[in-house]
């Protein structure tokens, strides 16, 4: 059994199977990382990516269009960061607690619509894979790498590019500022409430996308509370990355590793129980943010709400 | 100047709109909530009183209510404290789980001692296992500087897999362990073991405990050297700090103190609702959401221990009204967790306008004493 691990096929198939879990965390995270990087926590990433499962579902089961059931979860997540923006910039309300009443809506609306619209449990086919010419051909690395579904390949085609907006643009650098000290950055003439609007909705966007590949391209199923705890996940793995894309794709590794492992691990019916592999790497994230806190620094405006000096 | 405006006449009109808050936000979330009906082509007035006739209809609908109430008002104490304390803890799910767990064994392990005894040690032992996982956080928070909304969510997390684990292995019904399909479930508690019930329904010995405990929480905040120190360093961390209080000593046991309720929380519903621990591997199979929900309350109730108490009521109400509402007018109950989402956002929305009249009402009593007014109060007129 536990020795059937080290057989190739089966590392293939978990490694592929871990590159792909990676996809919700990597498009929540990263949205989160600029909300985050512009001083605002957005605790309520979980609802986002909820509704947003739920739109990209329903839509696409209804229209026969995956590309218009991922808009529509765009749209939703967008919407729901407009409401969280207009909270947090414009009513300053504490961010840690807001960010829980949109978890709590999205969690019951999903659900509500869920029961209501459909009832019961049914499947799409999901966005096909797509092999890389030539590089899918490789032995393992293709079929772990570049045999994915485009989801997957926009996921870790973002944290790059997420990595060059933050570091190397104007808007970049404004997004930083606004986090990093909101009076200086006003004072030189930076809107600090439009960059907020900014992030926080771009942040929704991409929880709405994080969702919708839960629902049209990894799974291909909606059920209540389906992303299970990811999107708050999604929001610790900011810390854990330490507000880099590389490090919260390093983060998103991690788990999206260990849950493949695990999910092998119950169908082989390892004798290790499976439920303490899958609490390991909420211990690890701690051990982690213990280990780092000292060393790296978090937004100095991180949910302190912004007010301009007369 | 606009300023002269704000006088003391008014005060108490400024105050009361302040109190008012919260009827206000869970107004307009119903509204919303209307609308929604609307869209599912639901008659909105038919939803909400099934709703009603579902919490207050019957004394059995009353007692259920009640019964959903009294974890809702345990975490929500918790959360007066460690929010009063300026510590955030998300961890309520977590903290009923790890107490109930500990509360459970204390059950099935000392079956042969009397039973006030075992509820009395079960009852302290869902206390300190709550205090135990509120007080890593806390910890982690006060000596490491680490962010104590992730932490209690991840340690909701851990709870969940150790909830799990525990009841598919070592702590699993013995009944069941034989079983094929092996329910994880633990074996249930003696008869002897249950909290006793107040009246013929299913209210039991838990919501009286929850109402005594409230109180002491309030004498505890605002009658103490411990709770005046907690409040001290939530207001200002910096001066508690001047004044000579151990600030780190303090956040760590407002998060401790807050777990610990949640903790016996989650051992009230083993020993007075369910009479085992089951689960379905999710944290709200278990706790109902009610470390969520608790948050809630406990903001609805403006972090007060005494007006928690009704504001446990009315989430409980709405909690049980909603499973009637789904019977008559197939509404299914997940609107009413869409709607405590929406409270609980505009809640803490409006606290916007609190702030804004509090200032007003400082610079009202400043301006009575210095003459220049003060450029703030100006501000707030023409926000507000």
């Amino acid at each position: 059994m536990i020795s059937d691990l080290f057989s190739v096929t089966v590392l293939i198939g978990i490694l592929a199977s871990g590159i792909r879990l990676a996809t919700p965390y990597l498009y929540a995270a990263i949205g989160e990382t600029f909300s985050q990087k512009s001083g605002v926590l957005n605790l309520g990433v979980e609802g986002q990516m909820l509704l947003g499962a739920f739109a990209a579902f329903y839509v696409s089961l209804n229209t026969g269009s995956l590309w218009l059931g991922l808009l529509t979860a765009m749209l939703v997540g967008a919407l729901m960061g407009l409401a969280m923006a207009y909270v947090t910039v414009n009513l300053q309300a504490q961010q840690g607690i807001s960010g829980i009443g949109f978890y709590l809506f999205g969690l019951g609306m999903s659900d509500l619509l869920f029961q209501r619209l459909m009832g019961t449990v049914e499947t799409v086919r999901g966005f096909p894979k797509i092999y890389i010419p030539f590089l899918s051909d490789i032995p393992g690395i293709g079929e772990i790498f570049f045999s994915q579904n485009i989801l997957v390949y926009g996921a870790y085609l973002l944290v790059p590019l997420a990595w060059f907006v933050l570091n190397k643009t104007t808007l970049g650098l404004k997004i930083r500022a606004v986090g990093e000290n909101p009076d200086a950055a006003d004072s030189l003439g930076v809107n600090v409430g439009r960059i907020r609007y900014f992030t926080i909705i771009l942040g929704g966007t991409l929880s709405g996308i994080a969702g919708a590949s839960l629902s049209i391209a990894l799974l291909n199923v909606f059920q209540q509370n389906m992303t299970s705890g990811q999107g708050f996940i999604a929001v610790a793995l900011v810390y854990f990355g330490a507000w880099r894309p590389a490090g919260v794709l390093g983060g998103a590794l991690l788990f999206s590793m260990v849950n493949s492992l695990q999910l092998w691990m119950q169908v082989k019916s390892v004798p290790i129980p499976s439920d303490i592999a899958v609490m390991l790497p909420y211990v690890l994230t701690i051990l982690v943010l213990v280990a780092t806190v000292s060393k790296v620094r978090a937004p100095s405006a991180l949910t302190k709400p912004f007010e301009r000096e007369n | 100047m606009p300023a002269v405006k704000k006088r003391p006449p008014r005060e108490w009109l400024s105050r009361l709109l302040d109190s008012l808050l919260p009827v206000f936000a869970t107004l307009a979330a119903l509204f919303i909530g209307a609308v929604m009906l609307l869209f599912l082509r639901v008659n909105p007035l038919e939803a909400y009183k099934a709703l009603w006739d579902g919490a207050f209809g019957s004394s059995n609908a009353i007692a259920e209510t009640l019964v959903k109430a009294t974890p809702l008002l345990l975490v929500a104490l918790g959360i007066c404290i460690s929010f009063r304390g300026d510590v955030i803890n998300i961890g309520g799910e977590g903290q009923m789980i790890v107490g109930a767990i500990l509360a459970t064994w204390v059950g099935l392990t000392f079956t042969t001692l009397p039973g006030w005894l075992v509820i009395t040690f079960a009852m302290l032992a869902g206390f300190l296992g709550g205090a135990l996982w509120g007080g890593i956080p806390g910890f982690l928070k006060a000596y490491f500087n680490v962010n104590e909304i992730l932490s209690t969510v991840m340690m909701n997390a851990i709870a969940v897999q150790l909830m799990n684990y525990l009841l598919r292995g070592p702590m699993i019904d013995p009944a069941q362990a034989e079983l094929a399909s092996k329910i994880p479930q633990t074996a249930p508690l003696l008869d002897v073991f249950r909290l006793p019930r107040l009246v013929p329904t299913r209210l039991h010995l838990g919501a009286l405990i929850a109402v005594i405990l409230a109180i002491l929480v309030y004498i505890l905040l605002w009658r103490t050297t411990l709770g005046y120190r907690i409040r001290a360093v939530g207001q200002n961390p910096h001066a508690a700090r001047y004044a000579g209080i151990q600030v780190q000593r303090y956040m760590v046991l407002a998060l401790l103190l807050s777990g610990a309720f949640s903790g016996l929380a989650g051992a009230t519903q083993v020993y007075g609702v369910n009479y085992r621990m089951i689960t379905d591997g999710s944290a709200s199979g278990f706790t109902g959401s009610a470390g969520f929900n608790g948050i809630v309350a406990a903001l609805f109730g403006q972090l007060h221990p005494i007006w928690s108490i009704p504001a446990s009521v009315l989430f409980g109400a709405l909690l049980v009204g909603a499973n009637k509402m789904q019977r008559m007018v197939q509404v299914p109950s997940a609107l009413v967790i869409a709607l405590n989402g929406l409270v609980v956002v505009f809640v803490v929305s409006s606290e916007i306008w609190r702030r804004r009249r509090q200032r007003q009402r400082l610079a009202a009593a400043d301006h009575e004493e210095e003459e220049p007014p003060r450029a703030e109060t100006g501000r707030a007129e023409a926000g507000a």
